[in-house]
């Protein structure tokens, strides 16, 4: 210890024009050091749990293993069978009907929601928020469980209302609708939330200006209101957009009581799910991941594509 | 921030015990040292004897491994409960493909067997003295796990299939137990006629008693064998297959039986109601559906059992749905000794009395079908009905075995759509055999077999 406390100090007297400058890069250097330390637990996170799980996958789905043959190379082979395999792309056709239809049911009971609560200010308000909001706070898993049974024909209220000609929301034709309430249920509530977030930014002023041009409540909403929250609007259907494409919860969950209308490649996610756990194609299922990942990539890209000038949020 | 921080290395902390506990599996817990007792559901008490790691989910599990410890000094088992069926597939699935990770014994039902073993999963048990214990079982259940030469499990319990039946429907419209499937349908149609319930139910979700229904009019849809394990014969379209599936295709479609999924609440709750007269299923569904709540309070009394009906009543077939085998996993490090748990596991007199006295099992071991307090039980739930005598140990005895798919989670997820499409009335029962032959030939060629 002793050594360190007479040794010279190493260039402390400044025998450069610029020493200035050297010690405010070594300044930043060590706070670069401070800056990685911080930032190494996420990366390492990062790293083990998202990238390496993500290029093992993708290394996976360049193999392939029939049950009675051995494992062995087959580059692309997997993809193209993905593009051609029935069972993919009709998952990949259901949830495309799907987005178009849930999609803009759940923006529209948000956005509604959101522009009524927005204009109403009493303690009812407040509790109808937090009404809206509670869906989502519902593990989707026990909120499909809980529709499962408000749709048995045995125990559900339509049973009640309708007697024995209650339409089953899980048979065939209507697993559609079905699955439309219960999506919407979930998520609209998250999407007021976001739409009021940014509905309570909105300079208040602005309306009052309005008031004095002679706009009523109506031409607020739709000629001031809406426009100004285009970027939260185009937020939102990106996020619906992806996690429409990605359904998997609510199959996977109400399977068991559909009486076999629910089949095993419904859609992408439960398709890949199956065939990695019950019918031990790991290498397939890989395939299939990344393929719906590039499916998923294209829809998002080309919606914020069309919605360009709108979508400032991801520039 | 002081309590954050400490909360922050405390969920490390406990992320990373888990993974170490997830890293401690990986040996299998064959040898004594790898095996942590503290991971064991049952305690084990003689900790200088090796470990043999099984996986089974039947509710009295515990009591037989306690019963096992207790009787053994040369070897204890370590269980856990990882799930029944489906769930505990996955797992092991996931296990096997990784090839690491699975127990050194798993509890397989017997229609699961040739789908591991096909993957090597499992260990080949002539070599371990799985002939020894052959005499204790019957000609169909050893059937039912060996493939050629080779045998891939020991039985523990079996689901001869019969017709259980409300005696309180029957009564109320007249109608004896039918003993042909002639008879079952004109029962469903007099039901029908009279306003009564439905005559029973045709699910999709469970395809395997339909399987069962098809081979006791002759069918064989899977020829198969594991010392030649890429040859393969598909014949589900065969002519006694379609006459099967259109019959219940017609029942489905005039509306004589229901399409509801079983083991749902909606199902439970239609057979405790009443809904339907009688119940196509096997021996251990009293006690499951004891265990679901049937047979109690306004339904207690109402259950009695017949032979399932026949196609030609001359030539009886009993069938099987269902029924448990213990295998030892190729990852086992000591097979030797895992043989000798999946053969003595489920075997001794105590555990076996239990198992079907609390009506959780059928048991397959000859020590119990022959002796006389299980012939002469009267069975609770069938109201003091020997049912062992009259129905179950007779079907049992008379069952010939069967060869299951080689990818049966495939193979029932396909036959589960086609059934759902016949209850949907988009297809006869002979054109949904029909696509499934196409579509399992297909597949069975994907994955590298050669069709016969």
């Amino acid at each position: 210890m002793a050594t360190l406390d007479t040794a010279p100090r190493p260039q402390a007297p400044a025998a450069h024009p610029a020493p200035a400058r050297s010690r405010r890069r070594r300044r930043g250097r060590t706070q670069g050091l401070i800056g990685w330390a911080f930032l190494a637990p996420f990366a390492v996170v990062f790293l083990v749990f998202l990238v390496a799980p993500l290029l093992y996958a993708f290394y996976l789905s360049l193999f392939s293993k029939g049950l009675a043959t051995g494992e062995r190379f087959a580059g692309l082979d997997n993809y193209t069978r993905a593009f051609t395999d029935p069972a993919f792309l009709n998952g990949v056709w259901f949830v495309v009907r799907f987005s178009l239809v849930v999609i803009p049911v759940q923006i529209l009971v948000a956005l509604a929601a959101a522009l009524v609560l927005d204009s109403v200010t009493s303690r009812f308000a407040r509790f109808s928020r937090l009404m809206i909001f509670v869906p989502y706070a519902i593990p989707a898993v026990i909120g499909a469980v809980i529709w499962g049974f408000l749709y048995s024909p045995n125990f559900g209220p339509l049973e009640q209302l309708f007697g024995d000609g209650a339409p089953f929301l899980l048979s065939p034709d209507n697993l559609f609708y079905g699955f439309t309430n219960v999506v919407t249920w979930q998520w609209a509530g998250y999407y007021m939330i976001i739409i009021y977030a940014a509905l309570q930014g909105i300079d208040p002023a602005v309306y009052e200006a309005a008031r004095i041009d002679g706009a009523g409540s109506w031409q607020i909403a739709t000629r001031i209101k809406i426009p100004m929250i285009s970027s939260a609007l185009i937020l939102i259907l990106v996020f619906s957009l992806i996690g429409t494409l990605q359904f998997f919860t609510e199959p996977q969950v109400l399977t068991p009581i559909s009486n076999g209308a629910i089949s095993t490649d419904i859609t992408p996610n439960v398709y890949a799910f199956n065939l990695a756990f019950r019918f031990a194609q790991f290498n397939y299922a890989s395939a299939i991941s990344f393929a719906l990942g590039f499916v998923v990539f294209i829809g998002v890209y080309v919606f914020l594509f069309l919605t360009r000038k709108r979508g400032g949020f991801l520039k | 921030m002081k309590n954050r921080l400490l909360t922050a290395v405390i969920g490390a902390g406990t992320v990373m015990a888990s993974l170490a506990a997830c890293g401690g599996g990986d040996g299998g817990g064959g040898d004594a040292a790898s095996a942590d007792a503290g991971n064991c559901s049952v305690p084990i008490t003689k900790t200088e004897a090796p470990v043999v790691s099984v996986w089974a989910w039947y509710p009295n599990m515990k009591t037989v491994v306690e019963n096992f410890n207790e009787s053994h000094d040369d070897v204890q088992v370590c269980w856990t409960n990882a799930g029944q069926g489906a769930d505990q597939y996955a797992r092991f699935q996931t296990a096997v493909s990784a090839g690491t990770g699975a127990p050194d014994v798993v509890m397989l039902e017997t229609d699961m067997v040739p789908v591991f073993s096909l993957q090597e999963a499992l260990v080949d048990l002539t070599g371990y003295g799985a002939s020894e214990v052959e005499g204790n079982f019957g000609a169909g259940a050893w059937e039912d796990v060996s493939s050629g030469d080779a045998v891939y499990g020991i039985p523990i319990d079996g689901g001869p299939m019969a017709m259980m039946y409300r005696t309180d429907v029957f009564e109320q419209y007249g109608i004896t137990p039918p003993t042909t499937w002639d008879e079952y349908r004109a029962a469903g149609e007099a039901l029908k006629a009279a306003g009564g319930p439905l005559m029973g139910d045709f699910p999709a979700n469970v395809p395997a008693p339909t399987v069962a229904l098809m081979q006791q009019n002759g069918a064989e849809p899977w020829v198969y064998d594991s010392a030649d394990p890429t040859q393969l014969e598909i014949d589900l379209n065969s002519p006694e297959s379609k006459e099967v599936l259109d019959y219940w295709a017609g029942l489905v479609r005039d509306g004589l039986v229901g399409t509801q999924d079983q083991f749902t609440t909606d199902y439970i709750a239609g057979a405790i109601r009443g809904d339907y007269a009688t119940y196509i299923s096997a021996a251990w569904a009293p006690g499951y559906l004891t265990g679901a709540g049937a047979g109690e309070g306004e339904d207690a009394g109402n259950w009695a059992v017949a032979p399932l009906p026949q196609w030609d009543p001359a030539n009886p077939v009993s069938v099987n749905w269902g029924g448990s085998v213990l295998a030892v996993t190729s990852q086992a490090p000591e097979p030797e000794l895992a043989a000798q748990v999946a053969m003595e596991l489920y075997a001794d007199d105590a555990s076996l009395t239990d198992g079907w006295t609390s009506q959780t099992i059928f048991p397959l071991n000859q020590s119990v079908l022959s002796s006389q307090e299980f012939i002469d039980n009267e069975s609770e739930f069938f109201s003091g009905q020997t049912a062992n005598k009259d129905v179950y140990i007779p079907a049992a005895e008379a069952y010939e075995g069967s060869t299951y798919s080689p990818f049966g989670t495939t193979f029932y997820a396909q036959f589960t759509e086609e059934i759902a499409a016949i209850n949907a009335g988009e297809k006869t029962g002979s054109e949904a055999l029909d696509d499934l032959q196409a579509e399992m030939e297909e597949y069975a060629t994907q994955q590298g077999f050669t069709l016969n």
